[in-house]
């Protein structure tokens, strides 16, 4: 099987870290190795984070296996199954296993994981002492329950009472001793370590705190533990789950340097430049991590590597923790406790069992602890990963994402507390019980892992924090969302403002300029940054346009419908028009045999059911009668709507028609990163919506209010108050600064609502409001780009460019 | 008896990019990629009927407009963690000029 033109990688460790490592390689380069995975347990890979749920019944070996003994065989892996390493021969590049068996490498990668940290009483030998880190060690917990009735567990931590609670779900009377006096010290503080105590006594678990072991007694097997006060406890098993150990020993004896772990470099490479070391055996930076996220972006950096793209780089991860016990929700991440310079948001609630405990620095969560609600967990994490300023809502953060005004879910997002019919993705029709099923039974990590699999959150992405906190309460325990980073898409490792920067700072003129200098990993993209690279690039050169990187939508100027057909909607500037206009709309939906029409919601007329080779043909008729694309069908400047105004309505303060007829002229055919839409209210009545608006003004006696970032979608927005100003002229000049602010700042696919909580209304005011010069300088550049922009799309089609787009070419079989 | 068809023009498809071909029982989308490799697809997604001949195309596959499913124009198969899976045609390039082999035979 194994050819001789390809090297060989060798991997000693069958466990997550490693094996995930091998998966991402398998994705980048297939064919580079001759794999052979070494793995002293005599399993396949199996998720150790579900142990606990093994133990406690939940779950079953074969739900938590990941890759079983065929999956090796069918990506051509040697597995060498139950074999120990023993030694490594750097300098003639090869493996020793117990068995003898040797085994030659070009590339090495070590994942040994760590052991269960005994420790060293006296009588720690003893039968019926064991740590809780593998299936041996959970088959001895469920052997002993079958036999005796007494557990200790020493170590009143996240493993420890991972472990009593799965004994007790056994059936065994368990007793947790803890050095300290409070539970889970590491990740909780005092109040909700009480709260956890409380519960978790509740439901039948006991306590000694404060006490240090000192001896195991029995002769044989394990009978009891005794204090260093002199008192005694009965045990007939006897867990400790005081910590972990890297397990380094076999590269500390091939002479890696090894401090408190194998000593890695952001590449994940040890001092052997051959050699590389992932997971819970390493140190990187000094840290050493016990959970599964940082090893998950550690398998990507190494894997890049490995296969020799040579652009990924481990720069150490944010962690959070929860815990795996049925019915106790726990959250906590960062620093909990804080200190001169950080300030702390509290909300307490014993009646109700509810903690919840942020910690600012500079308005910025630096750590988190909750307790009891805990759904808001990975929202607070997200925000702490990204360095939100959360000056914005600080006095709301603590009610949750939902107060936020999260209108499409609200409450829904107790997800725990949903039924399992309940719908989370409304777009797809995915419900809960799909969802949780698909990660069980799929073995689903990521949140693009469900996306691919159930389609929850794919489209629209509302629910995306809903899956997201799906899939932390399935998973539990360990899990950890998405890398700190979030990539563009799967063809590259760089985020937005990474290419963006790139593009802007290296002159990057096209897409191919872009995917080779920025090491893409596709030859063409894919359909996701294709689009987002298109608009980045026009951005900065708004005479650039390729095509075949645009939505259809926008490649045709209509709008594609469920069968194949498009919608056509010419522009009504400010919804104004005259008889003229309305009769040569009816001529062409007569000539064109339109089935449907519908007046917009952008005070405009849609014209369904168009065949693609008669757009062009409709567009001539449409642009001989005066009117110019309404861009309904990109991600542009859509609409302005407005209200009367003060020619006829007796409310009226100001032009509001006039105006919004003004906006449109000026902003007409902008490429935006999503739709952008303007209103105009002659008055604060607000007849045209203007506060649900990316762009809205408010008409008062005294002048114009400006409000920005509203959303009349998925979920609601109310736009925020920008300034008020005095003129028209103004208002135009301050809407194209806004409007290209957005444009070079957002992200494609940002919405201006989700694009002002991202970065805050206060950069914005900063650019638009604060530096004059700043503002001119955005008019300008929104000016210039401008005129590309307004050389109507549908005359240029309807004069013949790119015509072979609508013509297919017809054949009939002879 | 020969059954290839002379289609289009290889250059009056652009790179990347797709023409429809009609026939009297099938639209068939052939795309062109960066090495002017054609392939022929029938246009037709296997999830809900989307024109594959407007999606975007990448490599050897393409993305269906309407609800983003990619298909492998190679095989017609969907990719990924979708299933199913649509006809593919043979198609030649010679002289410059893009052969399909007729579908009806």
């Amino acid at each position: 099987m194994s050819d001789i033109a390809k090297q060989n990688l060798i991997l000693v460790g069958n466990g997550m870290a490693g094996m995930r490592t091998i998966e991402e390689l398998l994705k980048l380069e297939p064919e580079k190795y001759n794999i052979t995975v070494f793995g002293d347990e005599p399993y396949g890979n199996y998720n150790r984070i579900m142990l606990s749920p093994v133990l406690a019944n939940e779950k079953t070996l074969e739900e938590v296996m990941l890759n079983d003994d065929n999956w090796y065989q069918e990506n051509n892996i040697r597995f060498e199954k139950g074999k120990r390493v023993t030694d490594i021969d750097r300098v003639a590049k090869k493996v020793i296993a117990e068995d003898g068996t040797e085994l030659s490498y070009d590339k090495l990668l070590i994942a040994t994981g760590s052991t269960s940290f005994m420790l060293p009483l006296p009588g720690a030998d003893k039968e019926g002492v064991i740590g809780f880190r593998d299936v041996k060690d959970v088959d001895a917990m469920v052997d002993a329950a079958l036999n005796y009735k007494k557990a200790v567990v020493i170590g009143g931590g996240l493993l420890g009472l991972e472990a009593a609670n799965g004994l007790m779900k056994q059936g065994m009377d368990v007793t947790v001793v803890h050095i300290g006096d409070s539970l889970m010290d590491r990740q909780l503080d005092k109040d909700a370590a009480t709260m956890l105590k409380t519960s978790l006594e509740e439901k039948g678990m006991k306590f000694l705190m404060s006490h240090a072991s000192e001896e195991i007694l029995g002769d044989g097997r394990v009978t009891g533990l005794r204090f260093s006060d002199g008192s005694e406890v009965d045990a007939d098993l006897l867990v400790m789950a005081v910590g972990i150990k890297p397990n380094f020993e076999l590269a500390k004896s091939t002479g890696l340097h090894c401090e408190r772990g194998i000593v890695v470099s952001d590449t994940m490479q040890t001092f052997d430049p051959n050699i590389y070391a992932i997971g819970e055996c390493v140190q990187h930076r000094g840290q050493v991590y016990g959970l599964v996220a940082p090893l998950f972006e550690q398998a990507k950096v190494a894997a890049n590597h490995l296969a020799e793209l040579g652009y990924g780089r481990y720069e150490g991860t944010v962690t959070s923790t929860m815990l795996k016990v049925t019915g106790i929700s726990l959250f906590s991440a960062g620093d909990f406790i804080g200190d001169d310079d950080t300030e702390e948001l509290l909300f307490r609630d014993v009646a109700s069992g509810t903690y919840k405990k942020l910690i600012l620095r500079d308005n910025i969560i630096i750590g988190a602890c909750l307790y009891g609600d805990t759904m808001d967990g990975t929202w607070y994490f997200q925000m702490m990963k990204d360095g939100t300023n959360i000056s914005d809502f600080r006095d709301s953060i603590l009610f949750g994402q939902a107060h936020l005004g999260d209108a499409g879910h609200g409450d829904e997002t107790r997800v725990a507390a949903m039924a399992d019919n309940a719908e989370i993705c409304g777009c797809n029709g995915v419900c809960k019980s799909e969802i949780v099923n698909a990660i069980t039974e799929k073995k689903l990590f990521t949140l693009d892992d469900v996306r691919a699999h159930t389609k929850a959150s794919a489209s629209c992405g509302s629910c995306t924090g809903l899956v997201e906190s799906l899939l932390a309460h399935t998973l539990g325990g360990d899990y950890s969302q998405a890398p700190s980073k979030k990539s563009l898409c799967g063809c590259t490792e760089l985020t937005h403002e990474e290419v963006r920067a790139g593009i802007r700072e290296m002159h990057l003129k096209d897409h191919e300029d872009v995917r080779k200098t920025l090491n893409w990993k596709t030859e063409d993209g894919c359909a996701v940054c294709r689009q987002a690279t298109n608009y980045y690039l026009l951005c900065e050169n708004p005479e650039y346009n390729d095509p075949e990187s645009r939505f259809i939508n926008e490649r045709a100027h209509g709008n594609i419908q469920k069968d194949g057909t498009y919608s056509v909607v010419p522009r009504m500037f400010g919804g104004m028009c005259t008889p003229k206009d309305l009769h040569a709309i009816a001529d062409v939906a007569e000539k064109f045999k339109v089935p449907e029409m519908k007046v917009t919601g952008g005070q405009r007329i849609d014209m369904f059911g168009i065949k693609k080779e008669d757009l062009p043909l409709v567009w001539k008729d449409l642009s001989e009668a005066g009117f110019v694309s309404g861009h309904a069908y990109g991600k542009a400047m859509r609409t302005c709507k407005t209200c009367v105004g003060d020619s006829w309505c007796r409310m009226g303060t100001q032009d509001s028609t006039g105006l919004g007829v003004k906006l449109e002229e000026l902003t007409w055919g902008s490429w935006m990163p999503h739709k952008y839409k303007l209103a105009v209210s002659g008055c604060p009545r607000n007849c045209a919506e203007a506060t649900i608006k990316d762009f809205g003004v408010v008409c008062v006696d005294s002048g114009y209010e400006i409000h920005v970032g509203g959303n009349g979608g998925i979920k609601v927005r109310v736009t925020d108050f920008l300034i008020k100003l005095d003129t028209e002229e103004e208002v135009l000049e301050y809407c194209a600064a806004f409007s290209q602010y957005y444009r070079e700042d957002a992200h494609y696919l940002e919405r201006t609502a989700p694009w002002i909580e991202r970065v805050g209304l206060d950069k914005i005011k900063a650019a638009v409001l604060d530096d004059e010069a700043n503002r001119k300088e955005l008019y300008e550049r929104f000016i210039i780009s401008q005129k590309p922009a307004q050389i109507d799309p549908w005359k240029k089609h309807a004069d013949g460019v790119d015509e072979n787009q609508f013509k297919s070419i017809k054949i009939t079989a002879a | 008896m020969n059954n290839w068809l002379e289609i289009v023009a290889l250059e009056e498809i652009p790179v990347l990019g797709s023409r429809v071909v009609e026939t009297d029982t099938v639209n068939i989308a052939v795309f062109r990629g960066k090495e002017d490799t054609v392939f022929a697809i029938k246009d037709q997604c296997p999830h809900k009927q989307g024109p594959l001949s407007q999606g975007i195309m990448h490599g050897d596959s393409v993305t269906c407009p309407l609800h983003n499913w990619k298909i492998s124009l190679v095989s017609g198969e969907a990719l990924g963690a979708d299933e199913g899976c649509t006809n593919v045609y043979e198609t030649k390039v010679e002289d410059g000029k893009v052969f399909l082999k007729s579908p009806s035979s």
